[in-house]
């Protein structure tokens, strides 16, 4: 037979470096790993649903949040009239890491790479006309996540809504932060404390509200491959049933309000594959590790974000082809909702114009494509399935190691999973700088020309007009009634009690998210990293 | 004439955690034989400071991802030319936006650095960059 020419010696998928075959056949997947489950049944592998998106389409959220309450009020407004079904919350870094906008380490910060929250009354203002009844938020918030949960709560009652009937979701995943991110305060086990408190609070009293968004896509922006995206979070969800269990709550009172969220990007099969290998792996670790019974709890809901990562400084409308890919392989892949990155995120925070054209992207999908049509249309594919299993395995034996460690925590304070991504994203590096790995318009097909773009800018008056409603605050509220509570915050912190009721108790008494975390500074101390090279 | 090592201080002032960039350049010039101190995150503009004195570094890298980067670079800046008199060489990292950049530099940043830069491209600027100032001082 005469030799078929290739243009490489060798293909790959692009961050697992899987080797890929030319072509695939009913040979390639053994008879015993056919899974010819369908949408909706055990393990889940094609959806968690029997009709997918023919019942619903995904959520449109974009994460969303810069300046003061007002201008993200008036962002939020404008994304709702446009169409969009879901808000997820920016916070700045200040309210993310527990200061006051007044804070000397926040003064640089204020309303910057989110809102500015500092208490119930920039909560109160920043849901102003938004019913919160019948939207669904979702709030990127870790440390702080329980404060800023009962601010929310406090302005829905405010608004006349009951806590039961909220939708939503707070990221409160420390143990990602550890790893990416890096917004932690207190001790990994000080944060599982605070992790598990907000999780058994909302089995009880929210049943509409997502206790937890177990994190991968941080870990895959510092650098993670996607199998190790999918195993390090997977460990993480592990590490949180583990300490919810032993908190003495029935595995199915909590686990089916866990919900996930993962990156996608460009690489189109490697993603999807990733998906229906996460469902498929997180069903049998609920079914067969924690015994749950109801079956949802096996199933694996998740957000997913197109690759920040994967946005170029360089030609940057560029950027809108890569999230287009990216987020069709969220879509292929069943996701429950999904954020689209503006073209621009690599040069600013985005315009207003970029955000109107991701979200365009989400809706050409959704209405012009026909990929909502059906579930799980890559499902049988002979690639897509061995894809699936090979990744699979790829992600069981990471588990494997990390369970001989002792767990997610344990590797984490080991310096293990830090270790892993930083390695990977240096190979990354190394290998778009060889041009073993093209980025077009980086590294391939460079042009000197410039394309001006229109930026987001905030400017000087936003700290200055934050500070204004601080202070304002301070000196109009009940401060003997905030001290007290405060003292009450201390005392339950340094309890077993769940922390949620006097959180909520505060909130109302407009008491700041500085001196909540500062009360909880004073029980719990503050977490110095570990020097990581 | 034996040149001694090249010493960088690469350093994240502010509360911003995205430290990828910052860890990646660090690692990159440590295999291109310069020592590199990673200070890591959080830092305050006079902690940088102190630092890169105690350190007697000749290059001090910043990198911040929150859009705080035109008052963090520049204090840190100013801290430590209250302290010490050395010509060193400041570089930038980041979300910076274009027109930024000739703010930074005329506050003494002398190259910044955005997403997709290669390695190879920083490692040659700080080597140029230390040539002109060994070049100040014959002169």
């Amino acid at each position: 037979m005469a030799e078929i020419k290739e243009r490489k010696k060798e293909f790959k998928t692009a961050v697992d470096g899987i080797v890929v075959e030319r072509v695939y056949s009913p040979g390639s997947i053994s008879e015993g790993e056919i899974d010819t489950s369908l949408p909706g049944e055990y393990p889940f592998t094609r959806n968690i649903m029997p009709a997918g998106y023919r019942t619903r389409l995904w959520t449109m959220r974009q994460y969303a949040g810069f300046a003061t309450v007002e201008e993200t009020n008036r962002r939020y407004k404008y994304l709702y009239k446009q169409g969009q079904t879901g808000f997820s919350v920016a916070f700045h870094l200040p309210t993310q890491m527990g200061y006051d906008s007044d804070h000397p380490l926040a003064l640089p910060e204020i309303g910057r790479v989110g809102v500015a929250i500092d208490s119930l009354q920039d909560m109160e203002d920043l849901w102003s006309g938004i019913p919160l009844g019948e939207v669904s938020t979702s709030m990127t918030i870790n440390t702080t996540a329980s404060i800023i949960l009962a601010m929310y709560i406090a302005a829905a009652e405010k608004q006349g809504v009951a806590q039961s009937n909220l939708m939503g979701t707070v990221q409160n995943d420390l143990l990602k932060e550890y790893v990416a991110r890096n917004t932690y305060v207190f001790s990994p086990e000080h944060s599982m404390r605070l992790t598990t408190d907000i999780c058994s609070y909302c089995a009880q009293n929210m049943p509409k509200w997502n206790s937890i968004s177990i994190s991968g896509y941080h870990m895959r922006e510092a650098g993670a491959t996607a199998i190790q995206e999918a195993a390090f979070s997977l460990c993480n969800g592990i590490a949180y049933v583990q300490a919810m269990i032993a908190r003495g709550m029935n595995v199915d009172s909590f686990a089916p309000r866990f919900s996930f969220f993962f990156a996608a990007f460009t690489n189109l099969f490697e993603e999807v594959a990733k998906f229906r290998a996460l469902r498929r792996l997180w069903a049998k670790i609920m079914k067969e590790r924690f015994h749950a019974k109801n079956e949802r709890s096996m199933m694996l809901k998740f957000h997913v974000q197109t690759g920040g990562c994967t946005l170029a400084e360089q030609q940057p409308l560029n950027n809108v082809v890569r999230v287009t890919i990216q987020a069709l392989a969220a879509i292929l892949g069943s996701c429950q909702s999904l954020h689209t990155n503006s073209y621009d995120e690599a040069l600013a925070l985005p315009s207003e114009e970029a955000v109107q054209l991701a979200l365009r992207t989400q809706q050409v999908l959704a209405y012009e494509s026909g990929v909502a049509d059906t579930v799980d249309p890559m499902g049988g594919s002979y690639y897509m399935e061995w894809l699936t299993s090979k990744i699979e395995e790829g992600v069981q034996k990471y588990i494997a190691t990390i369970d001989k460690m002792g767990g997610a925590l344990e590797a984490i304070k080991k310096g293990y999973i830090q270790r892993e991504i930083r390695r990977s994203a240096y190979n990354h590096q190394r290998a778009v700088d060889t041009g073993e790995q093209v980025v077009v318009g980086v590294n391939q097909y460079t042009s000197e020309e410039q394309t001006p773009l229109e930026l987001l800018e905030i400017d000087e008056s936003v700290a200055r007009k934050q500070l204004e409603r601080l202070n304002k605050l301070k000196s109009r509220r009940d401060s003997d009634k905030v001290h007290q509570l405060l003292d009450k915050v201390r005392q339950i912190a340094s309890s077993e009690e769940n922390i949620m009721p006097v959180l909520i108790e505060a909130a109302k008494a407009y008491a700041t998210v500085g001196e909540i975390t500062d009360a909880l500074r004073d029980v719990f101390g503050e977490y110095k990293e570990p020097s990581v090279l | 004439m034996v040149r001694k090592k090249i010493r960088v201080l690469i350093a994240k002032p502010g509360l911003d955690g995205h430290d990828r960039g910052a860890i990646v350049v660090a690692q990159g010039l440590r295999d291109a034989g310069m020592e590199v101190i990673y200070m890591g995150l959080r830092l305050s503009p006079e902690q940088i400071a102190e630092a890169a004195i105690q350190e007697d570094v000749d290059v001090i890298g910043l990198s911040c991802l929150s859009g705080g980067h035109l008052s963090l670079f520049s204090k840190t800046i100013d801290s430590f030319k209250e302290r010490s008199n050395k010509k060193v060489v400041f570089i930038g990292g980041g979300i910076i936006p274009k027109k930024d950049i000739g703010v930074l530099k005329a506050a003494g940043i002398a190259g910044t650095f955005g997403p997709g830069t290669p390695i190879n491209e920083i490692i040659s600027f700080i080597k140029a960059e230390l040539e002109k100032v060994s070049d100040d001082k014959e002169d």
